[in-house]
């Protein structure tokens, strides 16, 4: 009796222990790559970075764990970018300069260009949006498998971004759109962000308390939530601290940051969170509950495309031109790191945290590999083989967890 | 206990001391019974009483190392490794469960033969795979075109094809967990034959079900189970209904329906010559009845006669494919999908709770709220602690079985699963109710719970339309009952004229061959 008691204490362990597996294996990946490059990798200047490098990415795969979670998939995004982002530079090298003057003659030379950004921004959101609503639209109410429709859009991406290249990269990019993907904020801003964070993060805590109070459910004791509170204030704190000691936060960081928070409250707080969980995990039964299911679908791909706008500014920001390879193999890496952060390609289960934290861990293998210089192939073969392995071991926690 | 000593001969399984945990609640606790070689032996209990868990480790779901105890099976102790049913089908252990589990795009004999197809050199010797298939059928008298694909087959069917596919082997202990809850009663009073056969041909079986009156007619030995323990082992012909009733629930049932005074008020829906057209065939013609505020109508029928496709017309489930009138509160309405009939007012508790009822994968709480978070959100945000107070009054209403409203729909039991789904939908605050046999799998004690639930329900005035397999139900509920029969209504009785004869007579004949005879 007792040693089974105490194997059932191991196994109760275990089960927490999964919850945060992926930052483990975060930390050890970090660890390994931090020794093996001698503290290089984990450098204020690399760890920022590795954020950089990840925010592309992480815009799709916010996006592509919606997606997932209802049951479907978007193969397109990738080409989506690369098809937004040259469409980006062409309005930005190619048409504004000739028009703009024009039409705004008293303007000076920077405000053009601003002008020129905030237009490009628009219209790359509103592409983005069209794009995924057609998709949807296809996929939704066409009842067209959603592979097929994603890989149908993602050639036709691919062939706009060639024809609007025409096998060319498209420069120059305004210096306000390049600073959207590399700008810095400065120290300060930095610093009052963190404590505005660290007021809200106290905040919720005693609002949900109360609330918790008020309807007679269980409330854990006042120091414990104010420990963990301050933990979570600490991690933030610390973050900008560690940025402010290289340049500062970055602004595509920044971004990130908001739209996950944005998007993590959209799943678990609103019921078109709920609606997308339920279509996933039972659309017979989500459809019998009253739910609009092809609706959710659509919208699901609606935001997918607004975040693939997004992406695609960055992206053109980031390498300030327009280029034919844009955005190429980037829904990989997407559904990679949703898949990586536990979401489920049977649909119902998948959270934005774990998204980034899938996204985070793909990226710090890229990074820390090429860091050490390792040759490309090796890269790819490493990359693939650990996203197999993160999956089996989320397969096989689930499978044991059951019994 | 007394029951034990019987079995000291010529035990085939002896069940010592096991002990089963979940997190955060002990499914089996110290279970110690045996059974006979060849009798067929009752096990029964609360929803959550652990039957289903017992089986699963009989059948090796669950393998050795995740249980407290031992097992002997014809006096070797049984320790499966894995978690496939593999080894117990080695052994000898077949197990059928409440919903088959078949390839339905398959011919019942390839079913049948699934995984271990009869070869020659690696090619599927198929005259063999169907003159065996022919043998089997034969020798167990089931009744099963063995050509036909099991899509086709009614629920009964395709229990029967679960059963054959369990005798391919050479079996010496058959597990049935419920395989009556869907069935019918022609259906059921067929698997008793069956059984009896088996029986006669020397295989021991365990058997499950709600229904009590099924153990007194075929099993030897039934044994009670109450939060995870064994009450007592009772031989069939020392004990009575009542009597397991007493030990299943901790106390003594005297009425299995709740006294109900109904006073109909006007007319809530009326339906006039409904059709249905469904994949080129009428599944409904011309069904009319009506409903009042705050009366029952009971809708009776064989499997396959109509009636659930009638109701989830009703539904909207059909859209387009749906002729005839729907009138609520005198009003003409069109109800396209299952979100206008919602609009309405209207609420359906569906037939299959796995496919179309819950979303397992998800927490118990976000179920029973999920046709519901209009009330308790905006568009911006849900209220859960509003959500989680409402859900657990509800949840508290049925007593269901949880370890908490956090816990996996998935692992509660079948019969809890079951009130998930009715609180879902009482928590819509409907006009109309209707229920797609709402009591299946449930036991009885809670059975008398939810009974009390409708009639309360009907007093305040919802109109309420249930669907039974249960005659008795039937009868002991509604204060009308129409009856189906090929898709045709063939009758509607009042209470007070409805006998199990009239209704059964009406149930198999159609307007059509009742009018020539
Ligand atoms: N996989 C699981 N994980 C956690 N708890 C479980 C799991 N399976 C069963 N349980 C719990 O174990 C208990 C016994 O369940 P079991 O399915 O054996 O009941 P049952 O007697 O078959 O009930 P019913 O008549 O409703 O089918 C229940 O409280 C259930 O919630
Ligand atoms: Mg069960």
């Amino acid at each position: 009796m007792k040693p089974l008691n105490f194997i059932h204490k191991i196994k109760k362990i275990k089960i927490d222990i999964r919850a945060y597996t992926l930052i483990f294996a975060l930390l050890i990946i970090w660890l390994l790559f931090g020794s093996l490059t001698g503290g290089v990798f984990l450098s204020s200047r690399n760890f920022s970075n590795l954020l950089r490098q990840m925010t592309i990415v992480s815009f799709l795969s916010i996006g592509m764990t919606l997606v997932i979670i209802t049951g479907n998939i978007d193969l397109s995004v990738g080409s989506m970018i690369g098809f937004i982002s040259v469409i980006a530079a062409y309005l930005q090298a190619v048409m504004f300069p000739t028009f703009l003057p024009g039409l705004f003659p008293t303007l000076s030379v920077e405000l053009l260009g601003i002008l020129s950004t905030i237009i490009t921004i628009i219209i790359c959101l509103l592409l983005g949006l069209l794009i995924g609503i057609c998709q949807g639209y296809i996929v939704a109410y066409g009842g067209v498998p959603a592979f097929i429709v994603t890989l149908g859009g993602m050639l036709v991406l691919r062939g706009g971004v060639l024809g609007v290249t025409r096998g060319k990269t498209i420069v120059p990019i305004e210096d306000s759109l390049r600073l959207i993907a590399q700008g810095y904020l400065s120290k300060n801003p930095g610093i009052l962000i963190a404590v505005i964070a660290i007021i809200i993060i106290f905040l919720i805590t005693l609002q949900s308390r109360t609330k918790k109070k008020q309807y007679g459910l269980e409330i854990k004791p006042l120091p414990y939530d104010l420990v963990v509170a301050s933990v979570y204030s600490a991690l933030v704190l610390g973050f900008v601290l560690i940025m402010n000691s290289y340049k500062g936060l970055q602004i595509p960081v920044l971004i990130m940051t908001i739209i996950a928070i944005l998007f993590t409250y959209l799943t678990n707080n609103t019921r078109f969170g709920r609606y997308i969980y339920a279509v996933g995990g039972n659309r017979e039964a989500a459809r019998l509950s009253g739910i609009n299911v092809q609706s959710v679908v659509l919208k699901t791909y609606a935001l997918i495309g607004l975040l693939g706008g997004v992406a695609g500014i960055v992206l053109t920001g980031y390498v300030a031109a327009g280029t034919t390879s844009g955005g190429m193999n980037y829904e990989l890496s997407a559904i990679g790191g949703c898949v990586m952060g536990g979401t489920s390609l049977m649909g119902g289960i998948g959270t934005v945290f774990g998204a980034l934290m899938g996204t985070l861990l793909m990226t710090s293998l890229e990074n820390g590999m090429s860091v050490m210089n390792m040759s490309v192939f090796w890269q790819y073969i490493v990359k693939g083989l650990i996203l197999i392995l993160a999956v089996y071991v989320d397969v096989t926690s689930r499978k044991n967890k059951s019994l | 206990m007394g029951g034990n000593n019987i079995l000291k001969d010529e035990c085939i399984l002896r069940i010592e001391s096991v002990t089963k945990d979940f997190p955060g609640i002990r499914a089996l606790s110290n279970v110690s019974f045996k059974i006979k070689k060849g009798d067929i032996h009752g096990l029964c209990g609360e929803n959550g009483a652990g039957k289903s868990t017992l089986v699963k480790i009989l059948a090796g779901v669950y393998p050795h190392h995740t249980y407290e105890g031992k097992i002997y099976f014809n006096d070797k102790e049984l320790k499966f490794t894995s978690s496939s049913i593999e080894e117990a089908i080695k052994e000898g252990i077949a197990t059928v469960y409440q919903e088959p589990v078949l390839v339905p795009q398959m011919t019942v004999g390839e079913n049948i033969f699934l995984g271990r197809e009869p070869e020659d050199k690696g090619i599927i010797n198929w005259s063999k795979l169907f003159s065996d298939t022919k043998k089997i059928l034969k020798k167990y008298e089931l009744n099963i075109p063995f050509f036909a694909k099991v899509s086709t087959l009614s629920v009964g069917q395709q229990q029967m094809v679960e059963i054959a596919k369990a005798l391919v082997q050479e079996i010496k202990l058959l597990i049935l967990d419920e395989p009556t809850s869907a069935l019918n009663e022609a259906e059921v009073n067929y698997l008793m034959e069956i059984l009896k056969n088996l029986k006669d041909n020397g295989v021991t079986c365990i058997y499950i079900s709600h229904r009590l009156e099924e153990f007194f007619r075929i099993t030897d030995n039934i044994t009670v189970l109450r939060d995870g323990r064994v009450v007592d082992t009772v031989r069939t012909v020392d004990t009575s209904e009542e009597k397991v009733i007493a030990m299943m629930v901790g106390r003594e049932m005297k009425k299995r329906f709740p006294v109900r005074n109904s006073k109909p008020g006007e007319k809530i829906l009326e339906v006039k010559d409904l059709s249905v057209l469904a994949q080129r065939k009428m599944v409904i013609k011309n069904v009319s009845f009506d409903l009042r505020k705050g009366e029952i109508l009971g809708i009776a029928g064989l499997m396959g006669s109509g009636r659930t496709e009638l109701v989830t017309a009703i539904f909207g489930e059909y859209g387009k494919h749906v002729t005839g009138e729907i009138f609520l509160e005198g009003k003409p309405v069109k109800i396209n999908s299952a979100r206008d009939a919602m609009k309405y007012g209207i609420s359906l508790v569906p037939e299959d709770r796995k496919k179309m009822g819950l979303v397992l994968i998800q927490e118990v709480f976000k179920n029973i709220s999920l046709s519901n978070l209009r009330k308790f959100s905006n568009a911006l945000s849900i209220d859960k602690y509003k959500e989680l107070k409402e859900c657990k009054k509800y949840a508290d209403y049925l007593t269901i079985k949880t370890p908490s409203l956090f816990t996996i729909t998935e692992s509660l039991s079948g019969g809890n699963q079951q009130k998930v789904v009715i609180a879902k939908w009482l928590m819509s605050n409907p006009k109309i109710l209707i229920l797609d046999d709402p009591t299946r799998g449930i036991d009885v004690g809670t059975k008398y719970e939810i009974y009390n639930l409708i009639n309360r329900l009907a007093e305040n005035g919802v109109g309420i339309i249930m669907i039974s397999s249960e005659l008795e139900e039937i009868l002991g509920m509604s204060d009308r009952i129409t009856v189906m029969c090929e898709g045709e209504c063939t009758g509607i009785l009042d209470r007070k004229d409805a006998t199990q004869e009239r209704i059964m007579a009406l149930a198999s004949t159609t307007k059509r061959s009742h009018s020539y005879s």
